[in-house]
């Protein structure tokens, strides 16, 4: 049994103890607890099932790389899975529960994968499930993720608040080891910007439980002395609990801040996304300690030999009685020593080396506490619980030694500096073969703007294992990072702490013990606990021919989980490097990425969700619109009516009112939307015969002209009205998705191509209100609102503009229309928009006005063949398929497409034309997008397609069905009836007719 | 995330301020041109690793058009010069010479 240690725990505050609950059950632990610790301090060991074996799991580790301890934490709104205990911080009233078992933890049906243990090898998903195709639908799938997996996501959208920080500083130094306060103290001093943080909430890393002394004293003292010396400095900001997430080109880094999950009653974000640019960022991460691959080693009660000395010094708990050490290295030394000192037995320490001596080894003898050199565990008795390890050699294959009882296991396999910051944005790593681990190589830094290496590993992260050269290092580095930048020595706290130096014998690389361990044994020696990959899956991927560390994690799917294979990586290259016959450092790591440790999607969103997720753009008309009924369409960034509902409508009987109705009398439509942009200066009617396919430079001032923009493939991009205000100024009407893709697209010519064109373009689509007066009436309805312009068709004809006053409202009035109706539309500064609809409402009671929205629109359009840009085009449509070819000139020598289009394949008969379909029974509406097939069968099985649907309504005004296509060839078809498969088997058929269907004279608009 | 210095308004800008926009000094092939040019004009880019010239445009700052002479495999930046040129200019070329003695040169 874990328990509560009578005395020790510098980080626990006894005196306030706190309750909390884990799956239903209450606990007690202590202010300054993790939930690991606190935990394991009420006995509860057993905290989870692994993800493929169900294999019952306890926490191996004490912090950030704790590959089992996950948990889901909080109920309801609030829930969040895969939690980690050990970096959880506990408070009254926590709320944990464990995962991935059913029915429960203690007794786990899915355990019965461990018996099927041959049957689910390295790639197994890829060799079990490759066909049938549709069983992976209905049964591998489904069956697979209801074994597997770990926590299952909240039911309820997140009710905490997030945000971002945008900050720049000088140096930011991660971690706040003595490496890191040592490097922020040699940086702070030159007057640099530093910005010093810390994963954790307490300073000092490691050395506290290493037992270091700094410049003569205990770490504890020299570090709350480095503090208050940092504290004074006005040029250093100090972060706890925030961790260094990210390291991206040049200098910008993410840090990862939780402000009140230690504190959930506390005010404020509970995570803040901090985005800072750096001129250098100092690594001082330190390092994480290796397991030892031995059969057995994931039973709950084995453990890194640092985490239980962790477990013990920090938070005052034993994790057993009696506690084996295994180790290939001095460093679980000072575990047994710790052990010991606090009372608990240490019954053995098992050293793989042979010959090591070192005045750790010697202080463990001198305790009495029994060494056995040269040995190794055969294996780990126990199951849900560590009972005892059977001795063997370590050079041998495990022919049993000798049986020891234990409580628990506490294992080191070496120690492998944290090069993740290093690594994130490029930094090389080379093979320290005396220390067996891989450190940053300082000749291959990443790289920033100015071709100089922009990041610093510190002290234990770059590979400088004993206190005292680890502080010499990260003094440099601290040093180095301000002077690159231009700081200068400022001649205070000019020299490093000293340490006293530390003798160590070698560590002895140790890839699985027993080194000539056989099958059974490396069946049972686990590399990646959270993925459940051993020793032996990595060997058979090996076999099987992958050579590379990066195929082979994704086959074996070694380091994939959500800890990123911080404790199983470098075991797991060093087997396959074994396997392969190589050296380790040929083999090489996989790739490093961010986030070093998981961050919470609140964080990333930050601010942008919900309103904030996308700014809403709204017409003048929009409140109006909004108490009248508007039923809402996202229409670029704006939102547009798509009808207007009255009591008791439904949504297509307000959309046929609204046709009919304008039709019939008279409609209001809000068109603010469309985008508006001046082209003016003294090339601008050049400028515009280059970006219209028709000629533009020939309208003449108070005319309007339906234009087309392509661009250089001779695709159609955009449409819309031109209006030319004056000899040098032309206005541009776009679609309203597109104004501001226009509006670029102009800038990006003017600027790269016709520089020494004098023109100017603004886009002016939210200065103007616009909206369009529609229907018989419409002539009558402007006339009743009070107006000093001559309306008559003669003074004021189709395609002709004029400015004047509508009830006292300055107005631009353009005869244009999209509805086939006599139609104005009117354009008049946004701040008078809203009078002049309600003016217009009011006189357009007598004559049956009513607004419209954008479905009667599309209807309307479609009732005359007009295209709609996104409906009709799809970034492939040149004019000429929709029968657009007389707005493309002939005569200009020059416009944006015009090569483009001369490409054979353009000028091909036998492309895809725009056609108008008739269905067979006229009460059929055809899907837009269903597919006209001919000609039987395809190669893969599929019917052969010769075009598609783009635009299908019900027509109120005619009363029968209306679409339009873009068939093969469509302008030979005319006539000939085409076949719609649907789904279910249903086929509608259709006639090709001209794509007008509506008063195709135009007489109704023009009069 | 890149910084590259807007040659126009002066600011070291952020890359989520900047658009990007290719290759630079791509020359525009219109009516009369063959079928190559034109598939070099439209399609054909250089994908280098090393000295690449790009076009970025300071979308959210100042909305200009602007080129950066940049590495591809280190990031690192020779400089950035306003986008009225059809060719690199000689500072910047120096520059480049001397940061990467064995660059083949500019080739337009």
């Amino acid at each position: 049994m874990s328990t509560r240690h009578p005395a020790l725990g510098r980080l626990i505050d006894r005196s306030a103890p706190l309750e909390f609950t884990f799956n239903g059950a209450r606990l007690r632990g202590f202010a300054g607890d993790t939930l690991a610790s606190a935990l394991l301090a009420n006995g509860q060991m057993l905290l989870g099932r692994s993800y493929k074996y169900h294999r019952p799991r306890g926490p191996v580790a004490a912090g950030p790389e704790e590959p089992n301890a996950l948990v889901g934490l909080g109920t309801g709104a609030g829930f969040e899975p895969n939690q980690r205990a050990t970096t959880t911080e506990l408070f009254a009233g926590l709320t944990a529960s464990s995962q991935n078992h059913w029915p429960s933890l203690e007794f786990d049906i899915g355990a019965v994968n461990q018996a099927l243990t041959a049957f689910f090898p390295a790639g197994f998903y890829y060799k079990t499930f490759m066909f049938p195709r549709a069983a992976w639908e209905k049964l591998f799938e489904p069956v697979i993720r209801r074994a597997a997996g770990l926590g299952r996501p909240p039911r309820q959208s997140d009710p905490d608040d997030y945000e971002h920080f945008h900050i720049h500083v000088d140096v930011l130094v991660v971690g706040g080891g003595v490496s890191g306060l040592t490097a922020a103290l040699a940086a702070g001093s030159t007057g640099a910007r530093v910005l010093l943080i810390e994963q954790t909430a307490h300073w000092g890393g490691r050395a506290p439980v290493d037992d270091a002394e700094i410049d003569g004293q205990p770490a504890e003292g020299w570090i709350s002395a480095a503090l208050k010396e940092l504290a004074q400095m006005e040029n250093v900001t100090l972060r706890t609990r925030m961790m260094g997430a990210g390291v991206y080109d040049h200098g910008y880094a993410l840090a990862y801040e939780r402000l009140t999950d230690h504190a959930p009653d506390m005010p404020g974000p509970r995570h803040r996304l901090w985005r800072i640019r750096a001129g250098r960022i100092i690594n001082a991460a330190g390092a994480i300690e290796r397991p030892l691959p031995f059969a057995g080693n994931d039973i709950p009660g084995v453990m890194l030999a640092g985490a239980v000395r962790d477990y013990l010094l920090n938070w005052g708990v034993s994790i057993g009685d009696r506690t084996v050490i295994v180790t290939n290295n001095d460093d679980a030394y000072r575990t047994a020593i710790a052990l010991h000192d606090a009372g608990l037995i240490v019954p053995a320490i098992i050293d793989a080396r042979t010959d090591a001596d070192s005045p750790l080894i010697a202080a463990a003898r001198e305790r009495g506490i029994r060494v056995e050199r040269g040995r190794a565990i055969a294996r780990v008795d126990g199951g849900k619980r560590v009972r005892g390890v059977t001795l063997c050699l370590h050079a041998g294959e495990g022919a049993p030694l000798g049986h020891i009882p234990c409580d628990a296991v506490a294992m080191s396999g070496g120690w492998s500096p944290v090069v993740h910051l290093w690594s994130h944005c490029g930094g090389k790593l080379r093979w320290d073969a005396e220390q067996a681990l891989f450190r940053p190589d300082p000749a291959r830094p990443p790289l920033g703007a100015d071709g100089s290496g922009f990041v610093i590993s510190a002290g234990t992260a770059n590979g400088h294992l004993d206190t005292a050269s680890a502080l010499d290092d990260a003094f440099d580095a601290g040093r180095r990072a301000a002077l690159e930048l231009g700081h200068k020595d400022k001649g205070k706290g000019g020299k490093a702490p000293t340490a006293a130096p530390e003798e160590h014998a070698p560590v002895q690389p140790v890839w699985m013990m027993p080194q000539g361990a056989g099958a059974h044994l490396q069946e049972k020696a686990f590399l990646d606990y959270q993925n459940d990959v051993k020793v032996s899956d990595v060997r058979l991927a090996a076999q099987e021919g992958y050579e590379s560390v990066e195929h082979t994690k994704r086959y074996t799917t070694l380091g994939m989980a959500s800890d990123q294979g911080k404790l199983s990586n470098i075991n797991g290259l060093a087997v396959l490097a074994d396997s392969l016959g190589r050296e380790i450092p040929q083999v090489g790591t996989t790739t490093f990425r961010p986030p070093w440790q998981p961050i919470s999607f609140g964080a990333i969103a930050g601010m942008n969700r919900g309103p904030l997720f996308q700014p809403l753009r709204k017409t003048p008309i929009h409140d109006w619109l909004a108490e009248n009924g508007a039923h809402w369409e996202p229409v670029g960034g704006w939102r547009r009516p798509y009808c207007l509902r009255r009591a008791g409508e439904s949504v297509e009987q307000a959309v046929t009112r609204e046709i009919l109705n304008t039709r019939r009398n008279v409609g209001l439509l809000d068109a603010s939307t469309l985008g508006k942009i001046i082209v003016k200066g003294r090339d601008a009617a050049r400028f515009m015969d280059m970006l219209y396919t028709n000629m533009m430079s020939t309208l003449k001032v108070g005319r309007c002209r339906y234009g087309l923009m392509c661009n250089e493939n001779g695709f159609l991009f955009d449409d819309g009205v031109v209006v030319r205000l004056s000899d040098d100024t032309f206005l541009c009407h776009t679609t309203s998705g597109g104004a501001d893709h226009v509006h670029a697209w102009m800038e990006e010519w003017l600027q790269t191509e016709w520089w020494d064109w004098q023109v100017f373009v603004a886009n002016v689509t939210e200065q103007f209100g616009q909206i369009a007066v529609v229907g018989p009436n419409a002539r009558k309805l402007l006339a009743d609102m009070g107006t000093d312009l001559d309306l008559s068709a003669e003074a004021l004809p189709f395609m002709g503009w004029a400015e004047g006053n509508i009830a006292g409202i300055p107005a631009r009035i353009y005869r244009i229309s999209f509805s086939g109706e006599l139609s104005f539309e009117v354009a008049m500064p946004a701040s008078r928009a809203l009078e002049f609809w309600r003016a217009a409402l009011e006189a357009g009671k007598s004559h049956g006005v009513q607004p419209y929205g954008t479905e009667a629109l599309h209807v309307m359009r479609a009732e005359k063949g007009f295209i709609m840009v996104g409906d009709e085009t799809d970034g492939t449509v040149i004019p000429q398929d929709l029968n657009l070819g007389w707005a493309v000139s002939r005569k200009k020598p020059d416009f944006l497409g015009k090569r483009g289009m001369e490409r054979p394949h353009m000028q091909s008969d036998d492309r895809k034309q725009l056609v108008g379909l008739l269905t067979e029974n006229p009460d059929d509406v055809l899907p837009t997008g269903a597919h006209a097939v001919e000609g039987g069968r395809r190669e893969n099985g599929m019917e052969n397609m010769i075009g598609h649907v783009t635009s299908s309504y019900f027509s109120p005004t005619l009363g029968h069905s209306i679409a339009m296509a873009l068939i093969r060839g469509g302008n030979r078809r005319m006539g000939d009836t085409l076949t719609f498969p649907l789904e279910g088997g249903r086929v509608i058929r259709a006639r090709v007719v001209e794509p007008v269907f509506y008063d195709k004279e135009g007489e109704r608009q023009n009069v | 995330m890149l910084i590259l210095h807007c040659p126009y308004c002066g600011i070291h800008a952020d890359e989520t301020e900047l658009a990007p926009g290719g290759e630079a000094h791509i020359r525009r092939a219109g009516p009369g041109s063959d079928d190559t040019e034109f598939e070099n004009y439209m399609f054909a880019r250089k994908n280098p690793k090393g000295v690449h010239f790009e076009r970025w445009r300071h979308v959210h700052g100042c909305g200009k058009w602007f080129h950066a002479a940049r590495a591809t495999d280190t990031l690192e930046v020779f400089g950035t010069y306003p986008a009225q040129t059809t060719e690199p200019p000689e500072e910047i070329l120096a520059h480049i010479r001397k940061r990467r003695p064995d660059w083949k040169g500019f080739q337009g």
